[in-house]
C-alpha cells in the first residue's frame, strides 16, 4: 500500500510541472545554478527538488516500517538512542603494550565505552618484531603484539567481563583472538562472557585494505574456523566485522562501498553454511563496518539502504528465521581519506558532518578521526576533540530524541531506494561472474575502485570537486600548527629484548610441540582455533604460529589493477 | 668507472654479464637510436646460446605466477635467466602499465635472473624486432634461459612470440571466451598448450577444447603439441613443464630445428634489408624534394599513392 | 632515424605500509602522460626496489609510504642506489611524510617530497622538468 494516492501525485506532478515551467526559469534567470550537474560520490544525478513523486512507490509498511521490525529501515532497536547511546568506540594503539594501555585508560577515562585496538604493521601481517620485514616498522600504526606476553600488558587493568574490545585484525585473526580468549580465561572471566569483535575479513583484502598473507581460499577458511567457533563458545564474540571502509578508503563510491561489502557478507554466509551451520546459528553474530564520507544525504541512504538490503537478503536469499540473523549491526568511522593536512582544524568540521551523518543513519558504534590524521598518529588532545564530537552530538544537537529522524524525507526516501537499486545491480552482476572469488580473480573489483579513485583525483585536480584548504581556500605559507605524536623508534629495541628472554624463558620443547600439531592439524583442514589458542598459551609467538600456516597454505601475490 | 656512454664498451660489458650494461643496452634497443645498430652489431657474434621460450595467454591465465615457477625450477636446475614481459603501450596516451614483473618480484634479488619489461611502444621495426634485439642483448649476457611473455592479444604480439624457439600457450578454465580467447595465429604455431588453474572443475573441458581444435587444424607436422595441466600456484605440473619445454628442444636440434632457424634467419635478413632499403630510398626523395612533390599531387587528388609510388620508384630505379 | 624514447618511472611502495590507492593513481596519471610506469607491488624491500630499477633502467623512482617507516628505509634505498651507480635517477616520494623530516629526506637525495593533497599534475610536470637527459 503506497503512501501516496495516484490522484494526490497526479496533482502535484502537474502544479511541479507548472512551477518549473512558469516560476522556476525566473530564478534561474537571475540567478543560474552553480553547476551544470550536481552529483553524489556515487555519481548520481540530483534534482533541484524533491517531491512526493520520487517516492511515489514507497510503502510505508514495507519499506520501512518501525525500528526493531523487518526490514529495520528505520533502526535496529525500538526506541534507539532514547534507549541507549551508540557504543563511542575510538580507535587507538601505537608503540609498545604499556603505551596503548594508557591511551585506553585515557579514553575510558574521558568516557568513550568501548575499546578498539589498532596494530602495527608487523603484527598485522604476522611479522614477530625481530623479523626483517619488521625492521624500521614496529609500532608506528599501532601496538606491537608479538606474544600473549604483550596482549596481557594491553589489556592490563581492563575487566574482560565489563569492556568489550574490537581488534582490527584479519590475516592473524584467529591468533590475537586466541591471545584476548587467553587473558579472560587469566582473568577468570567465563568465556560465554567475553564480548567484543575481530575485524577477520579477508576478502576485503585482497581488493582494498591488501594486507593479505595467505592466498584466497584458505584466508576465507580460516574466517570460517573464527565464525564457527564463536557460534559455538565465544556467543558474546562477533567473529567478523564485514567492512566497507577500507573499501570506500580504496577510492570506492558510496555504491560501490554498499554493493562490495554485502557481497562480502554473502560469501561469508555461504563459506559457514558449507559447514554445516543453520544460519540462524551464526548470523545474528555477523557485523559490519562502513565509512561516513562527506556526502552528508548520501551516506544517510547508503546506511539505510545496507540495512534494509541486507535484511532482505539475509530472509529472501538465506531463509533466515530469526530476527536477530537479518539484523545489519554496524560500526561506523569517519572517513579517513576526506581529511587533509591542509589547515588540519578543518577536519574537525569534515569529523563532525560524517558523524552526524553516521548518527542519522543510525550506527551502533562510533569511531570520530582526530583532525591530525593526515600528519600523524592522534595526540592525546586530538583524540580527546574527536571523542567530544560524539558526546556533543549526542546530548547537545538534539539528533538523538527520535528514532530515524529522516524518514520519510522525499529526498532522502528517494536515495535509500536508489542505493538499494544500484548496490543489488552489483549484487547480480557479480552473482553472475560466479561470486566474490572469481570477482577478484578478475580483477573486476580492483578495477571498479581503481577507476572511481582515478575519476576523484581527475575531480580534485580539475576543481570539480572543492576540497577547502586544498584546492581552494588554501593558505600561502602553511607551518605545521600542532605537535605531532611520533613514536620512539627504540620500541623497536626493546621489543626485540623482550622477545629474546620471552624464548629464553618459556618451555621450548612445548611450543615446538604444539607448532608441529597446528602444521598438521591445518593440512587436515581442521578447525584451528583451540590449536591456536593452546599455542599463545605456550607462548608460542605470533611469528611462529603465522610461519606453520604460511608453509601450508603459501604466500598470495597481488594482482595488480591501476 | 668509466661512464657508460661508450657503445662499445657497453657491449663488451654486456658480454661479461654485467646487469647494469644488460639494462642500458636494452634501453639504447628501446630508444631505437643510431647506437642501437652498432650495439647489435657488436654483441651479434656471441648470440644463439641460449634457449628461447615464448609464454603467451589471454589476462587471468595465470601466466605470471606459472612463469616466476619455471623461472625458479630452472634456477633450482642452476641455469641462468632472463625474462622480458612485454605489455602494450596506449595508442591514445603513448604511455604504458608495466605490471608484470610484479609476481615474480621475489626473484628480483636472485642474480641469477634478469627480468626487463617493454613497452610495445611505436617502434618503425614493429616491436618483434625490439624484442628479439633485446632477447640477442640477453643472450650474448650470458642467460641460458630466456623467457618472453606477451599478452597475446593482437596481431603483434604473435610477431613477438615467433621470435622463440619454443612457444608456450598457457589458458585457463572459467575465463569466459574460453577458446577465443586464444587468438587465431597463436594456435597455430604453439609448440605446447598448458591449461593452468588444472584444480579448478572445468580444467578438463578447456583440455578437451583445445584437443578439438588442434584435431580440426589437422596440420602434418613431426611435433605433436602435447596438452599439459598445471597449478601455478602451487608449482603442481611446473616440473613436466620443464621436461616438455626440454624435448621440444631436443626436437629442434634435429634437421627440422635446423631449418627453423635457417628461416628465422632468412626472415630476419630479409626485414633488416628491406628496412635498410625502405628507408634509404625515402630519405633520398625527401632530401631530393621529390617525395612532397609526389605527395601534394595525392592530396589534390591528381594521383592515387600507388600510382605515385610507381611513378616515383620507376624514376628512382632506372637512375641505378 | 625516428627515437621511440620514453620516460621511465619505478613506481614502488617500500615497507609493510599497504595504502596503495595514491601510488596507483600516480602510476596511471604518469601512464596517461606518456610514461612508462613499472609498479613492484607491495611490500617492497629496499635491495627489490634498487634491483628492478636498475634492471628496468628506470630515469625516475617514485617512493610512496604512508606508515612512518621512511626513516628508516628512505636511507637504506638511497644507500643501495650509491652502491649500484643509479645516483642520476631522480628519486621522488610521496604519502605521509611529516613536515620536520623533510629536509632530512632531501638531504639524504631524495629531490622532492609531494604530500597528501599534490595535485597529480603537479608531479607530471615535476618529472617532465627534472629528469636528467639522457647520455
Amino acid at each position: 500500500m503506497v503512501m501516496f494516492n495516484e490522484k494526490k501525485i497526479k496533482e502535484i506532478r502537474e502544479e511541479r510541472q507548472r512551477w518549473e515551467r512558469t516560476a522556476l526559469p525566473n530564478w534561474v534567470k537571475q540567478c543560474p545554478e552553480r553547476k551544470k550537474e550536481f552529483r553524489n560520490h556515487s555519481g548520481m544525478l540530483l534534482k533541484g527538488l524533491y517531491t512526493p513523486e520520487d517516492v511515489k512507490t514507497l510503502d510505508y509498511l514495507q519499506d520501512l516500517g518501525f525500528p526493531g521490525e523487518y526490514p529495520f529501515t528505520r533502526g535496529l532497536h525500538a526506541t534507539m538512542y532514547r534507549g541507549r547511546l551508540w557504543t563511542m568506540r575510538m580507535f587507538a594503539g601505537f608503540g609498545t603494550a604499556e603505551d596503548t594501555n594508557k591511551r585506553f585508560k585515557y579514553l575510558l577515562r574521558e568516557g568513550e565505552s568501548g575499546l578498539s585496538t589498532a596494530f602495527d604493521y608487523p603484527t598485522i601481517m604476522g611479522y614477530d618484531s625481530d623479523h626483517p620485514m619488521a625492521r624500521g616498522e614496529v609500532g608506528l600504526c599501532g601496538v606491537v603484539i608479538s606474544s600473549l606476553k604483550d596482549m596481557e600488558i594491553l589489556l592490563d587493568g581492563v575487566p574482560l567481563d565489563k569492556v568489550t574490545t574490537s581488534m582490527t585484525i584479519n590475516g592473524p585473526a584467529a591468533m590475537l583472538l586466541a591471545m584476548y580468549v587467553a587473558v579472560g580465561d587469566k582473568q577468570g572471566v567465563p568465556r560465554e562472557k567475553l564480548g567484543g569483535t575481530t575485524q577477520n575479513d579477508m576478502l576485503k583484502e585482497y581488493f582494498a585494505q591488501k594486507l593479505c598473507i595467505f592466498p584466497p581460499k584458505p584466508s576465507v577458511k580460516l574466517v570460517t574456523d573464527i565464525i564457527e567457533y564463536c557460534a559455538r563458545y565465544l556467543p558474546k564474540w562477533n567473529p567478523i566485522s564485514i567492512s566497507g571502509y577500507h573499501i570506500r578508503e580504496a577510492g570506492a563510491n558510496a555504491v560501490q562501498e554498499l554493493a562490495f561489502t554485502l557481497y562480502d557478507g554473502i560469501a561469508y554466509v555461504e563459506s559457514t553454511l558449507e559447514r554445516g551451520l543453520k544460519v540462524d546459528d551464526f548470523a545474528h553474530r555477523l557485523s559490519f563496518f562502513f565509512a561516513s564520507h562527506n556526502d552528508f544525504f548520501e551516506e544517510i541512504a547508503k546506511f539505510r539502504a545496507a540495512r534494509r538490503l541486507w535484511a532482505r537478503l539475509m530472509k529472501e536469499r538465506f531463509h533466515a528465521k530469526n530476527p536477530r540473523s537479518m539484523w545489519m549491526r554496524m560500526h561506523i568511522q569517519t572517513s579517513g581519506c576526506t581529511l587533509t593536512a591542509q589547515q588540519p582544524l578543518n577536519n574537525i568540521i569534515r569529523t563532525t558532518i560524517q558523524a552526524l551523518a553516521a548518527v542519522l543513519g543510525g550506527t551502533q558504534s562510533l569511531h570520530t578521526n582526530s583532525f591530525d590524521e593526515a600528519l600523524c598518529l592522534p595526540t592525546e588532545e586530538a583524540v580527546r576533540v574527536a571523542l567530544r564530537t560524539q558526546q556533543i552530538i549526542a546530548h547537545e544537537s538534539g539528533a538523538t530524541n527520535t528514532a530515524d529522524p529522516l524518514a520519510g524525507s522525499y529526498y532522502v526516501e528517494a536515495l535509500t531506494n536508489e542505493m538499494e537499486e544500484k548496490a543489488m545491480d552489483y549484487i547480480q552482476k557479480i552473482d553472475d561472474m560466479g561470486g566474490a572469488i572469481v570477482a577478484i580473480e578478475k580483477g573486476f573489483l580492483q578495477k571498479e575502485i581503481a577507476d572511481s579513485a582515478y575519476k576523484y583525483q581527475k575531480e580534485v585536480d580539475e576543481k570539480k570537486r572543492i576540497i577547502v584548504g586544498l584546492n581552494e581556500y588554501t593558505i600561502e605559507e602553511e607551518k605545521c600548527p600542532i605537535e605531532l605524536l611520533r613514536v620512539d623508534p627504540k620500541v623497536e629495541k626493546q621489543q626485540v629484548v623482550k622477545l629474546q628472554k620471552l624464548k629464553r624463558e618459556r618451555n621450548n620443547r612445548k611450543v615446538k610441540e604444539i607448532l608441529e600439531k597446528l602444521h598438521y592439524s591445518a593440512e587436515k583442514d581442521e578447525n584451528l582455533m583451540p590449536t591456536i589458542i593452546e599455542a599463545v598459551k605456550a607462548y608460542a609467538t605470533l611469528g611462529e604460529i603465522t610461519d606453520v600456516l604460511r608453509k601450508v597454505y603459501g604466500e598470495y601475490k597481488e594482482l595488480i589493477i591501476i | 668507472m668509466q661512464a657508460l656512454t661508450d657503445v662499445e664498451e657497453i657491449a663488451r660489458r654486456v658480454l661479461s654479464g654485467d646487469r647494469k650494461s644488460i639494462a642500458k643496452a636494452i634501453t639504447i634497443i628501446e630508444d631505437n637510436t643510431a647506437e642501437s645498430k652498432r650495439l647489435i652489431a657488436s654483441i651479434y657474434p656471441s648470440t644463439g646460446r641460449a634457449q628461447i621460450i615464448g609464454l603467451t595467454g589471454p589476462a587471468g591465465s595465470g601466466k605470471s605466477t606459472l612463469i616466476e615457477k619455471i623461472v625458479q625450477e630452472y634456477r633450482r636446475k642452476g641455469k641462468t635467466v632472463g625474462v622480458i614481459a612485454v605489455d602494450p603501450t596506449s595508442p591514445f596516451t603513448g604511455g604504458a602499465f608495466l605490471g608484470d614483473r610484479i609476481r615474480m618480484q621475489e626473484l628480483s634479488t636472485d642474480l641469477g635472473v634478469f627480468i626487463r619489461s617493454m613497452a610495445t611502444r611505436n617502434y618503425l621495426g614493429g616491436i618483434a624486432k625490439a624484442t628479439k634485439d633485446a632477447v640477442k642483448v640477453l643472450d650474448a649476457a650470458g642467460k641460458e634461459i630466456i623467457i618472453v611473455e606477451t599478452v597475446g592479444a593482437g596481431q603483434s604480439e604473435v610477431e613477438i612470440i615467433k621470435v622463440a624457439q619454443t612457444i608456450v600457450v598457457i589458458h585457463a578454465p572459467g575465463l569466459g571466451d574460453e577458446i577465443q580467447a586464444i587468438k587465431a595465429g597463436i594456435m597455430e604455431i604453439a609448440d605446447i598448450f598448458v591449461v593452468n588453474k588444472a584444480d579448478r572443475e572445468n580444467a578438463n573441458k578447456a583440455v578437451m577444447d583445445i584437443q578439438s581444435i588442434l584435431q580440426l587444424n589437422n596440420k602434418e607436422a613431426t611435433w605433436k603439441p602435447p596438452i599439459l595441466k598445471t597449478t601455478a600456484l602451487t608449482g603442481e605440473g611446473v616440473p613436466e613443464l620443464i621436461e616438455k619445454i626440454e624435448e621440444h628442444r631436443r626436437f629442434l636440434e634435429k634437421e627440422i630445428g635446423r631449418k627453423r632457424s635457417l628461416g628465422k634467419a632468412e626472415a630476419e635478413f630479409i626485414e633488416a634489408i628491406k628496412e635498410k632499403v625502405v628507408n634509404s630510398i625515402i630519405d633520398d626523395l625527401k632530401k631530393e624534394g621529390r617525395f612532397e612533390e609526389f605527395l601534394e599531387k595525392i592530396i589534390a587528388k591528381e594521383m592515387d599513392p600507388a600510382s605515385a609510388a610507381e611513378k616515383l620508384l620507376h624514376e628512382k630505379l632506372r637512375r641505378h | 632515424m625516428q627515437s621511440t624514447r620514453k620516460i621511465r618511472v619505478l613506481i614502488a611502495k617500500p615497507g609493510l605500509d599497504s595504502h596503495d590507492r595514491g601510488a596507483k593513481v600516480v602510476a596511471r596519471a604518469l601512464r596517461d602522460a606518456g610514461m612508462e610506469v613499472i609498479y613492484t607491488g607491495l611490500r617492497q624491500t629496499p635491495e627489490q626496489i634498487v634491483e628492478t630499477a636498475l634492471q628496468e633502467d628506470v630515469n625516475v623512482i617514485g617512493l610512496s609510504i604512508l606508515s612512518g617507516a621512511h626513516k628508516a628505509l628512505f636511507p637504506r634505498i638511497m644507500e643501495l642506489l650509491k652502491r649500484e651507480g643509479l645516483t642520476d635517477v631522480m628519486v621522488f616520494a610521496g604519502g605521509i611524510i611529516p613536515e620536520e623530516d623533510i629536509q632530512e629526506m632531501k638531504n639524504l637525495g631524495i629531490k622532492e617530497i609531494f604530500g597528501p593533497g599534490t595535485p597529480t599534475e603537479t608531479i607530471i610536470q615535476y618529472v617532465m622538468e627534472n629528469i636528467q637527459e639522457r647520455t
